[in-house]
């Protein structure tokens, strides 16, 4: 019963309803009816806890900004913040592959500077986390594999290029599914990382060491990687901010290749500002990566309207349609009660909310699972023991290949190739890869005709909140399942905003349960437009996990 | 960069070391390696062997005469593919400088290096070079096509898979036109062009003297290539390297690469099957693979024709098997390298990390207009021109002669003089100074100028012969050297008179043999005033007024 769960979500719908004095009833949305009756019926469980009022989250890169800027903080004092809290809680979290030795020197090179009145990058003094299969010189990048422990990269990642330039102290690298193969972080080759929430569960993954650790205050904003819902997912589990923006918008430029077609840099942040300046900072066309875009990148924070200046209904006339396929079979109840509260929310911030329904969804995950291991299977075939990573002892040049490959990959990995190497072999290739790519077309057509009607799209990020570990461990499909929510959303190569709107029971402190939305090509701005006004005025939720509150 | 530490394979000497690669049984070339990919670029010549081709072609001279009856009633079909490396300023995804013969791994980055995370960016000027020579073998453009992956793994394919182009290649259904030399029966031929297309080259593997282990030369690794794939319409050896040749031909006239055969910058493996004659069926096909020179080809062509005619005749056609063999040029015989078992399955799909290929029609007309005149235009052009065709084939053979040539006849130079004077003596010196004709101090100005001397009778050819090699060596004018030694013809009878009459004198006992019927002497005269005259007297003229003197006593 959706009643027995305490939902602070619940709660605040009465709570705003009273501020805002918001009109009884949403017309539009035609399973209002039920939501109201499931809000009143929770009603009766709710406590006196979930009663303390939150405020709003706030940008920590401005904040940090003020104080530099205004001397208030030193930098090296903001980052001792962060180191401590990362050695306090790293022992149980477990979010960082490599911590950099370089943080605290960095931050003395930024006091000097603002000594010295010299202007600051738009990320000074920002600590970030980078997930492991993004490149960077100065510290060991390892894709999460065995196979590469150890290596050193050549090169920073574009991504990371800009980070440096914006005047970011890059914290390390965070842990993640081998190559991004995954969606607990079990699949990593060191070791598993716990969920802040609940550290008996999984962060998600792929990009669950960038997840945990924002959501663990061990950095300010992180970067992460999505090929079928890597940050998106763990965004959800850990209750943070996630951004997966359109397909083009980030060079992939230095970020090891899983899925090429389906690839993307995304960020997370504690709050949607957060993220829209960490997205500003690394989008834009690159040289480097053919398939980036000459698309101009607009200032996503600058658009903000600040909370002060809110009207009743700030988001009046913005049409969101709610993916019906979502909301069915197989997902769990309480994430559907919150997404419709979700929804009830954004009615009255002045939406029109109805139901869309999309008929390839339930297509795209297999669609999704048979391109994805395809490219992999290409991918990961230089990862050969030949020119870097670990090498096996061989007496000839079939076993050099095969050992070298069988000690570094860990079974997901495996498993991945295999099955793309099966797909795309004579005589398959048309009943798999080629009838994969028509499903993408289709998605990406019904995504299209649901987008003519609609401005975004929302959804629940995953099924269910975060799991035990192990619970999906030796069940591949099952976790496979869980990516149905965020797969389509990179087969059409469309951006996508998951911020956290809510709670279900679990955990010591319940776990927190993502909001996906979903926008056209290059509609970042929107998302991250529609999400901020969406956070700042979520009352009653207040997502930090118990570790760090 | 960091870290450019290739380590050695630590393989088995069997399997990685070219020289141990094979080991022979019963005569017949045996591979351990199977699966893999087996070396491509073992392309060094012995000439420490040439001892054992002369023993060898003996033996394959009996080998073919035996066969040379029966030749006659089978036909051999063989197909080309050829891999013409571009000679761009940086490789195709990348941009690394390619110079050949540098210190391995000195031109790499992490593109071409297949590192983690790094993605190709496409160098426009491929595109360029394919559109060309498309256009030059008469094909249909693709506006679109893209690029796809063939995956293998071999040590020298940084990424474990090729960029190349599958289903959809830059250009295809193409034809190239030739004419045979004379002195292999001559004759114009025209054979089709199934597709090019743009791709990667793979680095090379440097093996250790002991075979221990073996080491990874990226350099070459992303230097893009051209691959012409012929249709199967050659029909002997000569035909299949007189069609190499003129893709090399091409390949420099466009300017697009270099074309060199011994650096492996034009590579060609030939698909050679024999059928009997009327048969409609094509017999079983092998690859050869490893000649350096379109003579090569011509003979390991020949050589696998005869082979595979001879098994057909002993009874054995069923010992023809698809397979790849190695020409080796100290033995002068095809062996084979590795089986082929089944079709390799490369699992080509859609390269994700670059977008499609689309060309304009104006691009295309841009480069179509800025084309030069081909091989083909210019051979057809110089036969009506007057000049037989084995001077045309030599003349239009190589872009700098041709150059040259076409300069002088502007500059005045008579069609037949200036291609006798090029093709004889400047040929000549070139090939003994192992000079390129660009490289000569004479200029086709000056060759223009010299052959009108000697054509309007100022200076002997004797003596042109002698201010040619001067100018070839040291530089000047004609005409400068013509003043410098006083080198003008003497064409004044009175002059000449008066030289004849003073070596009269000087010989009484001569003249009286001449007139006494001696008249072979009349050499020994017009040799004295020639001399006298240091060369410069015209002969006609000499020989006109020596007669008249001799006679005029008598």
């Amino acid at each position: 019963m959706i009643s027995a769960i305490q939902n602070p979500r619940i709660q605040f719908l009465f709570q705003c309803r009273h501020q805002f004095n918001f009109p009884p009833k949403s017309r539009h949305f035609h399973r209002s009816t039920i939501l109201l009756n499931s809000a009143s019926s929770s009603s009766q469980v709710l406590t006196e806890k979930t009663l303390t009022s939150t405020s709003p989250p706030t940008s920590e890169i401005l904040t940090i900004r003020k104080s530099l800027l205004s001397r208030e903080r030193k930098a090296v004092e903001i980052a001792e913040e962060y180191l401590n809290r990362l050695r306090l809680t790293e022992p149980t979290i477990k979010s960082f592959l490599h911590v950099s030795e370089n943080v605290m020197k960095e931050a003395e090179e930024l006091d000097l500077k603002i000594e010295r009145n010299e202007e600051l990058g738009v990320l000074a003094g920002v600590l970030i986390g980078v997930k492991d299969n993004i490149c960077t010189v100065d510290m060991p990048s390892t894709g999460g594999s065995r196979i590469l422990q150890g290596y050193r990269p050549a090169y920073d990642a574009t991504a990371v290029k800009k980070l440096k330039q914006s005047g970011a102290i890059l914290v390390g690298k965070t842990n993640m599914d081998e190559f991004g193969m995954g969606s607990t972080t079990e699949g990593s080759g060191f070791q598993v990382t716990a969920n802040p929430w609940d550290v008996s569960r999984v962060p998600g993954g792929s990009s669950g060491g960038s997840a945990a650790a924002v959501s663990a205050r061990q950095c300010v904003a992180a970067l992460g990687s999505d090929t079928g819902g890597s940050v998106r997912q763990p965004a959800s589990f850990c209750g943070v901010v996630g951004m997966k923006p359109t397909y083009g918008r980030v060079s992939r430029f230095g970020l090891m290749a899983y899925a090429s077609s389906l690839d993307v840099i995304g960020c997370f942040g504690s709050s949607v500002a957060d993220t829209a300046i960490l997205l500003e900072a690394i989008s834009g066309h690159d040289i480097f990566d053919a398939t980036s875009s000459k698309r101009e990148v607009p200032s996503f924070a600058s658009q903000f309207i600040s909370t002060e200046l809110l009207e009743s209904k700030p988001l009046k006339g913005l049409r969101v349609g709610i993916i019906g396929e979502t909301l069915g079979d197989g997902v769990n109840k309480p994430v559907v009660s919150t997404i419709k509260d979700a929804a009830l929310h954004l009615e009255e911030l002045g939406c029109t909310v109805s139901e869309v329904s999309l008929p390839s969804f339930s297509l795209g995950l297999p669609a999704y699972y048979i391109l994805a291991s395809s490219e992999s299977s290409s991918n990961l075939s230089r990862y050969d023991g030949v020119r870097y990573g670990n090498q096996a002892a061989a007496e000839e040049l079939n076993s050099l290949y095969s050992d070298s490959r069988c000690n570094g990959f860990g079974p997901e990995v495996k498993m991945r190739i295999l099955m793309g190497t099966y797909a795309l072999s004579a005589g398959y290739y048309d009943a798999y890869y080629k009838r994969a790519q028509q499903v993408r077309t289709l998605v990406q057509k019904s995504f299209k005709d649901a987008l003519r009607e609609n401005d975004i799209l929302i959804s629940p990020a995953a099924p269910s909140a975060a799991y035990k570990m192990g619970e999906k461990k030796n069940d591949p499909l099952a976790m496979y399942a869980g990516d149905i929510m965020t797969v389509n959303v990179n087969l059409a190569g469309l951006p996508a905003l998951v911020l956290p709107c809510g709670f279900v029971e679990g955990g010591p402190a319940g776990l927190p349960i993502g909001l996906q939305m979903i926008g056209g090509q290059f509609d970042e701005g929107k998302l991250l437009r529609v999400g901020h006004i969406f956070e700042q005025t979520l009352q009653g939720c207040r997502f930090i996990p118990p570790l760090v509150a | 960069m960091a870290s450019l530490c290739f380590r050695g394979l630590r393989t088995h000497s069997s399997l990685l070391c070219p020289s141990s690669l094979f080991s022979t049984r019963n005569g017949v070339f045996f591979c351990t390696m199977q699966t893999t990919k087996t070396e491509k670029t073992n392309t060094r010549t012995d000439n420490t062997k040439r001892t054992q081709i002369k023993a060898s072609t003996s033996t394959n001279t009996k080998l073919v005469k035996e066969n040379e009856q029966r030749l006659n009633d089978y036909e051999a079909v063989i197909g080309i593919e050829t891999h013409v490396q571009l000679s761009t300023v940086t490789k195709a995804f990348c941009s690394c400088p390619y110079n050949y013969g540098s210190q391995p791994n000195t031109t790499v980055c992490p593109i071409c290096m297949g590192l983690p995370g790094a993605l190709p960016i496409f160098n426009s000027k491929v595109i360029e070079c394919a559109v060309k020579l498309g256009l030059a073998l008469n094909c249909k453009l693709a506006m679109t096509s893209k690029f796809d992956r063939k995956q293998y793994f071999y040590p020298d394919l940084p990424k474990g898979y090729q960029i190349s182009q599958f289903d959809v290649p830059i250009a295809s259904g193409g034809y190239v036109d030739l004419d045979l030399p004379l002195e292999f029966g001559g004759g114009h031929r025209k054979f089709g062009i199934t597709r090019v297309h743009m791709e990667e080259d793979a680095g090379k593997l440097m093996h250790s003297e002991t075979g221990m282990y073996s080491q990874v030369d990226l350099n070459r690794a992303g230097v893009p290539l051209l691959e012409i794939v012929s249709e199967p319409d050659m029909r002997t050896g000569i035909e299949a390297a007189e069609y190499a040749a003129e893709i090399q031909r091409l390949v420099r006239y466009l300017g697009v690469g270099n074309g060199n055969m011994q650096e492996g910058s034009l590579r060609c493996d030939v698909n050679v099957s024999v059928r009997p004659i009327g048969q409609a069926e094509f017999g079983t096909k092998v690859e050869i693979k490893n000649m350096n020179s379109f003579s090569a080809m011509h003979r390991a062509i020949d050589f696998e024709i005869s082979r595979q005619v001879l098994l057909h005749n002993q009874g054995l056609a069923d010992q023809i098997v698809q397979e790849t063999r190695l020409w080796e040029e100290g033995a002068q015989k095809t062996a084979t390298m590795r089986k082929k078992e089944g079709l390799a399955d490369y699992r080509y799909f859609p390269e994700p990390d670059l977008p499609e290929v689309v060309l304009t029609e104006d691009y295309v007309e841009g480069i179509r207009a800025s084309l030069p005149e081909l091989p083909e235009m210019k051979r057809r052009r110089f036969e009506n021109m007057g000049l037989i065709m084995q001077d045309v084939l030599f003349l239009a053979n190589d872009t700098n002669v041709c150059k040259f040539f076409e300069s002088a006849v502007d500059k005045g130079a008579d069609v037949k003089m200036a291609a006798n004077w090029i093709m004889g003596d400047i040929a000549a010196y070139l090939k003994n100074e192992k000079l390129c004709i660009t490289e000569i101090k004479l200029t086709p100005q000056e060759l223009a100028e010299l052959i009108s001397f000697i054509k309007g009778g100022i200076i002997s050819g004797k003596i042109g012969k002698d201010i040619l090699f001067e100018i070839i060596t040291k530089g000047g004018t004609v005409k400068a050297v013509i003043e410098e030694k006083d080198l003008v013809q003497i064409t004044d009878p009175s002059e000449i008179e008066k030289m004849i009459l003073k070596v009269i004198e000087e010989n009484p006992q001569q003249v009286e043999k001449y007139r006494n019927g001696k008249t072979k002497l009349q050499g020994f005269f017009a040799g004295q005033v020639m001399k006298a005259s240091k060369g410069k007297a015209n002969p006609v003229l000499l020989n006109k007024i020596l007669l008249e003197k001799l006679h005029a006593k008598s």
